[in-house]
């Protein structure tokens, strides 16, 4: 039953349309250990505002480089799941967010567009350069492992057909079908440049997301995936990968990039942070990777073991601040654990309920921010759509054009529309609020537009071969007529936008998709679904009560069925 | 739901003029249409139509879809603006006329009737008189509902949509007499409805007609209703006025094949 959570989640994420999107954190959110530590004065009020991308190792090195400023002392800001590599660097070259853990394989493939075959240190070198001089921003020194995709099949796969190497799989791959990311089926240093180096074709290639492809795979949906070198779940499935015979994946080291403006501000934080170079291994990190994706463990958790493991923070450090914060991370660890061990005991549905219930402050938290988010874009996009529907009214000549125009906005992705506002607006609330905005013109410009326009003819006619002004009939018989027609108008809107909102977690501004990204990323069917079944359940309550509303603004004498 | 509350506002464009206050000189013709001509487009939907229509008489548009009765009929409150020729009312040029103050002074009523289904039958029937800014616009509203045989008290709250469609019309008719206009405009008024009461509603029409002496232009496709309503029928066909005359000198001198063919059809004469 996760399992196909897990991909309905994923095929309402890929699909962009309405359902649910992102979400996550509750437990990447939970207080971090710290906080008491001095504050330290000068410029370092402002918080760290520190952004990771959509899957687990991102939220854990992003969760570590977090907890470890916190117990310098410095404040942080966390922006976790933002949506891809375009939109986490976007953000961080316009100065939204300050770091967040990124590959060099993948800035120089993805980013700059290069390719190189060198090793690692050379290609550190080359794309630490090249940013600083397009765009000032910073790689701090890298912190000692690689994540390279790692192209994996099922042991039998393997020794049936007698796979080693990328070069053997390019041989048989007519006979496979391929289960890749969307991320690496677009990038040039993923399956364009496979076919180009290998030859590699295979007989189908379905888009999975990072979150699915393992259980694909396992469950022979496919045979062949990308993977990361440091997934958790290579070992624990017991998989092949295979070997780059002939050097194809640039070396992808992992380090902090950040952005010029904040490296020259707070060399406080830059210091802190270049606590960790060198220190992680790939054998640490997949092991962390693993305990995210496999036993569910909290991110938060996590990254405080692994500073405790790396000697970076000291453990009575953490103890003095469990005992600060009784009421949080410790006690409600705790309370965990324990409803863990009994959960098993009980139903799925039992365990999801009291899941639920322990989250709930920050599930309703979550919903708020959704409200929030709605409310404002869907009641600026009536105030502007409704009077511009009437005036197309009046105008009558280019008014359809102008509304197919307005509806072109419906037809690109919601992903895609929030990395082009990046520019101009930056990551969070603002965007988002934008982004909704935009796709609840369209409904009810084009509502009120037929809605006015159609309004019973005959008693238009009939009211204006008897004397009434154009301004009398608008007021008196086009509006109340068409008033449900824009009621529906506006509750589409709303439904459509109580879906798309969950995409806000992409860039940042929170609401339902939090848990659903986090939950994707952390293959967390539980949290996945404490973001999306609020998320349907609000969906429902908006159509409910505006359909309502729509009976209610039609005129005495008029039905509305 | 009463007419009289909420009368329009000052800022709604009140029209100046007040139709009433105009057309003293109703000497001869009442309505006069010279040499009009419409078009849509390619299609000439009145070529060159003369007709005058005398205070108090009732006049009938007789031809198919398409003759251009309506047209003719929409000149007279500005509905429709000609292309060439002149149309007076009260002796007037109509695009003298603040046309909302013109629509105001002339009743219409149309086949659909094209009732306000959001206002119950008495404010629909106040319309006017409320559009007009009287202080108590309900009281001639209720007087032309009694005076189409629908007593206010048990039919002017309702709403249109529980009235049959014989009621309905009678609605329309009270409307357009509740603003005792000294023109009123009909098109197709009884189209829609079924024989039976279709035949009743004529009669209604023609004693109110009678008793209130208002000036009628009427559109029809049904010459049995033209020769009952009507003081003379206008034939026409393709924009063109074929002939006009009381009904008798139609039947006794058709003056055109296309006249006799339509009396033949209809079976009279």
């Amino acid at each position: 039953m996760g399992r196909v959570m897990l991909l309905l989640a994923a095929v309402g994420l890929l699909g962009g349309a309405t359902a649910a999107r992102p979400s996550p954190a509750s437990h990447t959110r939970q207080p971090a250990p710290h906080t008491g530590a001095t504050q330290s004065s000068q410029d370092e009020g402002t918080p760290v505002i520190i952004a990771s991308k959509p899957f687990a190792e991102s939220y854990v090195l992003a969760e570590i480089f977090a907890q470890l400023l916190e117990a310098r002392g410095i404040a942080v800001d966390r922006r976790f799941g933002l949506g891809a590599t375009e939109i986490a660097f976007g953000a961080l070259r316009e100065g939204a967010i300050d770091i967040y853990p990124e590959y060099t394989g993948t800035a120089l493939a993805a980013i700059l567009g290069e390719e190189m075959q060198a090793n690692a240190e050379a290609v550190y070198r080359h794309v630490a350069g090249s940013f600083r001089e397009r765009w000032d921003a910073r790689w701090l020194a890298p912190l000692g492992f690689e994540n390279t995709y790692a192209i994996a099949v099922r042991r039998e796969t393997a020794e049936e057909l007698g796979l080693a190497t990328l070069s053997d799989l390019a041989r048989e791959a007519g006979g496979l079908r391929a289960g890749f990311t969307p991320d690496f089926i677009g990038r040039s240093d993923g399956l364009p440049g496979l076919r180009a180096a290998y030859g590699f074709e295979a007989a189908e290639v379905m888009p999975l997301l990072q979150a699915v492809k393992y259980e694909a795979l396992v469950e022979s949906g496919v045979d062949v995936i990308d993977g990361y070198s440091t997934d958790g779940l290579i070992a624990r499935y017991d998989l092949v990968v295979l070997e780059d015979d002939r050097g194809f994946f640039p070396p992808y080291e992992a380090a902090g990039l950040v952005n010029g403006d904040f490296w020259r501000r707070r060399p406080d934080a830059i210091a802190a942070l270049s606590e960790l170079s060198g220190l992680l291994d790939e054998e640490r990190v997949r092991e962390w990777n693993r305990r995210a994706e496999s036993d569910g463990d909290p991110v938060a958790e996590i990254a405080r073991d692994a500073l405790a493991e790396l000697g970076l923070v000291v453990s009575d450090a953490e103890e003095a601040v469990e005992s600060d914060l009784p009421e949080s991370a410790a006690a409600r660890e705790s309370e965990r654990e324990s409803a863990t061990a009994a959960e098993s005991a009980r139903s799925p549905v039992v365990g999801f309920a009291s899941y639920m219930w322990q989250n709930r402050a920050d599930i309703l938290g979550h919903a708020r921010r959704h409200i929030v988010l709605v409310i404002v874009s869907l009641a600026a996009a009536a105030l502007l759509a409704v009077p511009a529907g009437l005036m197309l009214v009046r105008v009558a000549g280019g008014a359809e054009g102008v509304i197919r125009a307005i509806g072109l906005v419906q037809t690109v992705p919601s992903l895609a529309l929030l990395a082009f506002m990046i520019p101009a607006l930056g990551i969070g609330v603002v965007p988002a609020v934008v982004a909704l905005f935009l796709y609840s013109l369209f409904p009810i410009l084009r509502n009120t537009y037929t809605g006015v326009r159609d309004a019973n003819p005959a008693a238009v006619d009939a009211a204006r071969a008897l004397g009434m002004t154009p301004a009398q009939l608008l007021r008196h018989v086009r509006l109340p007529l068409a008033a449900p027609v824009i009621m529906a108008g506006l509750r589409t809107a709303a439904v459509i936008n109580v879906g798309t909102a969950t995409i806000a977690a992409f860039i940042g501004a929170g609401g339902l998709g939090d848990p659903i990204v986090a939950g994707l990323a952390l293959s967390d069917t539980r949290m996945i679904l404490s973001g999306a079944i609020p998320a349907a359940a609000l969906a429902l309550l908006v159509d409910g009560a505006l359909g309502l509303a729509e009976k209610r603004v039609a005129p005495g004498g008029v039905a509305v069925e | 739901m009463t007419s009289g509350r909420d009368s329009p506002a000052r800022n709604e464009r009140e029209p100046s003029a007040h139709f009433d206050d105009l057309p003293a000189h109703f000497g001869e013709p009442a309505l006069r249409a010279h040499e009009v001509v419409k078009r849509y487009g390619a299609t000439i939907a009145l070529d060159r139509v003369s007709l005058d229509v005398a205070q108090g008489s009732c006049v009938a548009l007789v031809g198919e879809s398409g003759s251009g009765k309506t047209t003719l009929l929409r000149c007279f409150n500005a509905m429709v603006r000609p292309d060439a020729g002149s149309v007076d009312v009260g002796g007037r040029p109509v695009a003298s006329f603040d046309p909302v103050a013109l629509r105001r002074g002339i009743g219409y009523v149309q086949q659909e009737g094209g009732l306000l289904p959001h206002w119950p039958v008495l404010r629909n029937v106040a319309l006017v008189p409320w559009l007009r800014g009287e202080e108590d616009a309900e009281e001639p509203a209720r007087a032309a509902l009694d005076r189409v045989g629908l007593p206010p008290a048990r039919f002017g709250d309702r709403w249109p949509r529980d009235l049959s469609g014989g009621q309905r019309q009678r609605v329309a008719i009270a409307r357009a007499l509740a603003g005792t206009p000294e023109i009123i405009l009909l098109d197709e008024p009884f189209g829609a409805l079924d024989a039976i009461t279709r035949s009743e509603l004529r009669r209604s029409f023609h004693n109110l007609r009678a008793g209130m002496g208002v000036t009628s232009l009427l559109v029809t496709h049904d010459l049995h209703e033209a020769v009952e309503l009507a003081d003379e029928i206008a034939v026409m066909k393709g924009g063109a006025l074929m002939q006009v005359g009381r009904p008798e000198e139609l039947l006794s001198a058709p003056a055109h094949g296309y006249v006799e063919e339509l009396l033949k059809r209809a079976g009279i004469g």
